[in-house]
């Protein structure tokens, strides 16, 4: 078969829903796809997920390709491997687009060192450039350095892309295309990997990662009663709370929320900062985020320096004047 | 006895990491190297697997001639065979081209376990483990924040993933990337940090690895570097200083510009 030229997204779906960086990574597709006319396609694995494939076509692409087998119904790295990479091996993709979950960053991997390729992990940006080749822009050295990459002489090219880092496209009342399913051979894989128990963690911990907004505080709050405020923030502004390390170890709120070095890294649009000072392993784990705002009463404050809007003040009485006007 | 290779990376601690305004690069000056993090999780666990059930322990590193200090860290840990992959046709690999090396070296070990790290707090790729399992046809467990040794052979993994974990069990020869919460990794022994500088690092050169030559370093490496700028973080902000209710206007009017809240809240 000749090359298709395609992207490839491979999808994830979660209990039943495609899980939201599919989407946006059709989306980010699509604009991608307008230099050389690439046609957008998806692939889908699982099982029983004709009504899934259905739901992906009304996104715009090209093409919905789905593998339907009881082997797939939960994720393992050996199926989900051996049929990413027959599927690329019959359709040629130039480009594969992956989200960089927890499943997609096990799996895109293992795809990229089976099809002898490179793979970009994490990028921030993406482009075709005017010649037609494919740049990916991803943070390294702890968020300090921007580093474009290219993958010019193996296809496919490959790179994982984070959650809520593309917006996600508008989906269509009609489809774009009808989901062709495809048949492959299961009878020579060995799938290594017994899974014997999945256990999700409540919902209330919302995870922080994949978060747009994110109202995070320090010690200046005070204590539990300034997260209340925080918390009330946060959903008026439809995001989530996010802490530093010493309000994890005064047991403020939950090990979930901690950004930081041993905390976890995030990346959102919003990142409001109240009450942080900025130790540098607070900065380390937030860094990346698009726009951030710092509330202290502290010019000085190390997190005044990284802000792109640093506010000097008391968070007890900003913060409850935000609130106010949010809810007027 | 157990055969337990732990691949481990000296990295500049980026938490030090400082840029370099002027020029626009990073200050790798005085920035201290150590053991990636996660890398040491990896190397904890195999020491504790050692305490508990017996095992030999051979850490791996790929790097400049100055990767041995992490090596030598190591071995003052608890580790019993320490390696050092260094060759100029080595420098400037990517993951793809790291993976295939450190696999060749491997397949000349023994080895029922690899531990390596779930990332370098350099790269962040999250590559290299996942790739050397591929490289060596064996099961990978990423994200191992729990694993107990059963009978048998079999290894059950306790998966951290973004909503919850999982419990996978596997047959070993198994290839394992630590996440910090799998452990806490100890410091070295005292009785061993004098002994271990009598002891020889291995040093391997591309001579005595079976691959092909044309897959090593830059030149092996699928992909490239086409250029890397220094974040512009801080300087730019602006400061307010107001009262609270200015400061809350000012604030509103740059999310609304910034589209990053409904508009209609701002009146």
């Amino acid at each position: 078969m000749n090359p298709s030229n395609a992207i490839l997204i491979i999808a994830e779906h979660r209990e039943g829903n495609i899980h939201p960086v599919t989407y946006e990574l059709m989306n980010k597709a699509k604009q991608l796809s307008e230099v050389k006319n690439n046609p957008v396609q998806v692939l889908l694995l699982g099982d029983l997920v004709e009504q899934l494939a259905k739901d992906l076509s009304h996104y715009e692409c090209d093409g919905v390709f789905y593998i339907q087998n009881p082997q797939l119904s939960t994720y393992n790295t050996d199926a989900y491997t051996h049929c990413v990479t027959t599927f690329i091996k019959e359709t040629h993709p130039e480009i594969v687009l992956i989200g960089a979950t927890a499943q997609g960053r096990d799996l895109a991997p293992r795809i990229a060192a089976r099809n002898k390729t490179g793979l970009t992990a994490d990028c921030t940006a993406l482009e075709m450039d005017e010649n037609g080749t494919f740049l990916m822009t991803r943070p390294a050295f702890g968020g300090n350095l921007m580093a474009t990459i290219t993958c010019e002489n193996h296809i496919p090219r490959m790179s994982t892309v984070r959650p809520g880092v593309f917006a996600k496209g508008q989906r269509s009342d009609t489809t774009y295309c009808e989901p062709v399913k495809k048949e492959i051979d299961f009878s020579d894989i060995a799938i290594r990997g017994r899974l014997l128990e999945t256990i999700k963690e409540k919902k209330q911990t919302a995870n922080i990662s994949e978060s747009n907004v994110l109202i995070a505080g320090g010690r200046g709050m005070g204590g539990k009663k300034g997260f209340e405020l925080l918390q009330k923030l946060a959903e008026l502004m439809g995001g989530t709370i996010a802490a530093s390390r010493p309000v994890i170890d005064q047991g403020w709120v939950d090990k979930a929320y901690q950004v930081g070095q041993t905390g976890k890294t995030v990346r959102p649009r919003l990142y409001i900062a109240c009450g942080i000072s900025g130790a540098l392993q607070h900065i380390a784990g937030m860094q990346e985020s698009d726009f951030i705002i710092a509330i202290n009463k502290n010019e000085d404050a190390p997190i005044m320096k990284i802000a792109d809007l640093a506010i000097v003040g008391d968070v007890h009485k900003i913060i409850p004047e935000m609130i106010a006007r949010l809810e007027s | 006895m157990i055969n337990i290779v732990c691949c481990i990376k000296q990295v500049p601690d980026t938490t030090e990491v400082r840029i370099d305004k002027e020029k626009g690069t990073l200050i790798r000056k005085g920035v201290p190297s150590i053991i990636n993090p996660e890398d040491k999780n990896g190397l904890e666990q195999a020491l504790l697997i050692k305490e508990q059930n017996g095992a030999f322990i051979t850490v791996l590193t790929m790097g400049p001639p100055q990767a041995k200090q992490a090596l030598y860290e190591a071995l003052a840990m608890g580790a019993d065979r320490a390696i050092l992959l260094s060759d100029s046709a080595f420098a400037g690999a990517d993951t793809w081209s790291t993976s295939l090396t450190l696999a060749a070296a491997i397949k000349k070990l023994d080895y029922d376990l690899i531990f390596t790290g779930r990332q370098a707090i350099d790269g962040d790729t999250a590559q290299v483990g996942p790739e050397i399992a591929e490289h060596l046809n064996i099961p990978q467990a990423t994200y191992a924040s729990g694993m107990i040794l059963k009978d048998k052979g079999l290894v059950e993994v306790k998966r951290a993933l973004d909503d919850g974990y999982e419990r996978i069990e596997y047959a070993m020869p198994l290839l394992i990337t630590a996440v910090k919460e799998l452990n806490q990794p100890r410091y070295m022994k005292p009785s061993l940090i004098f002994k271990v500088f009598q002891r020889q690092i291995e040093v391997w050169t591309k001579e005595d690895l079976e691959i092909d030559q044309t897959q090593l370093g830059l030149k092996g490496s699928p992909t490239q570097v086409r250029k890397s700028v220094t974040r512009e973080i801080g300087g730019a902000g602006e400061v307010i200083k107001t009262n609270p209710k200015e400061a809350v206007d000012i604030l509103l009017k740059t999310l609304n510009k910034k589209k990053l809240i409904r508009s209609q809240v701002i009146s």
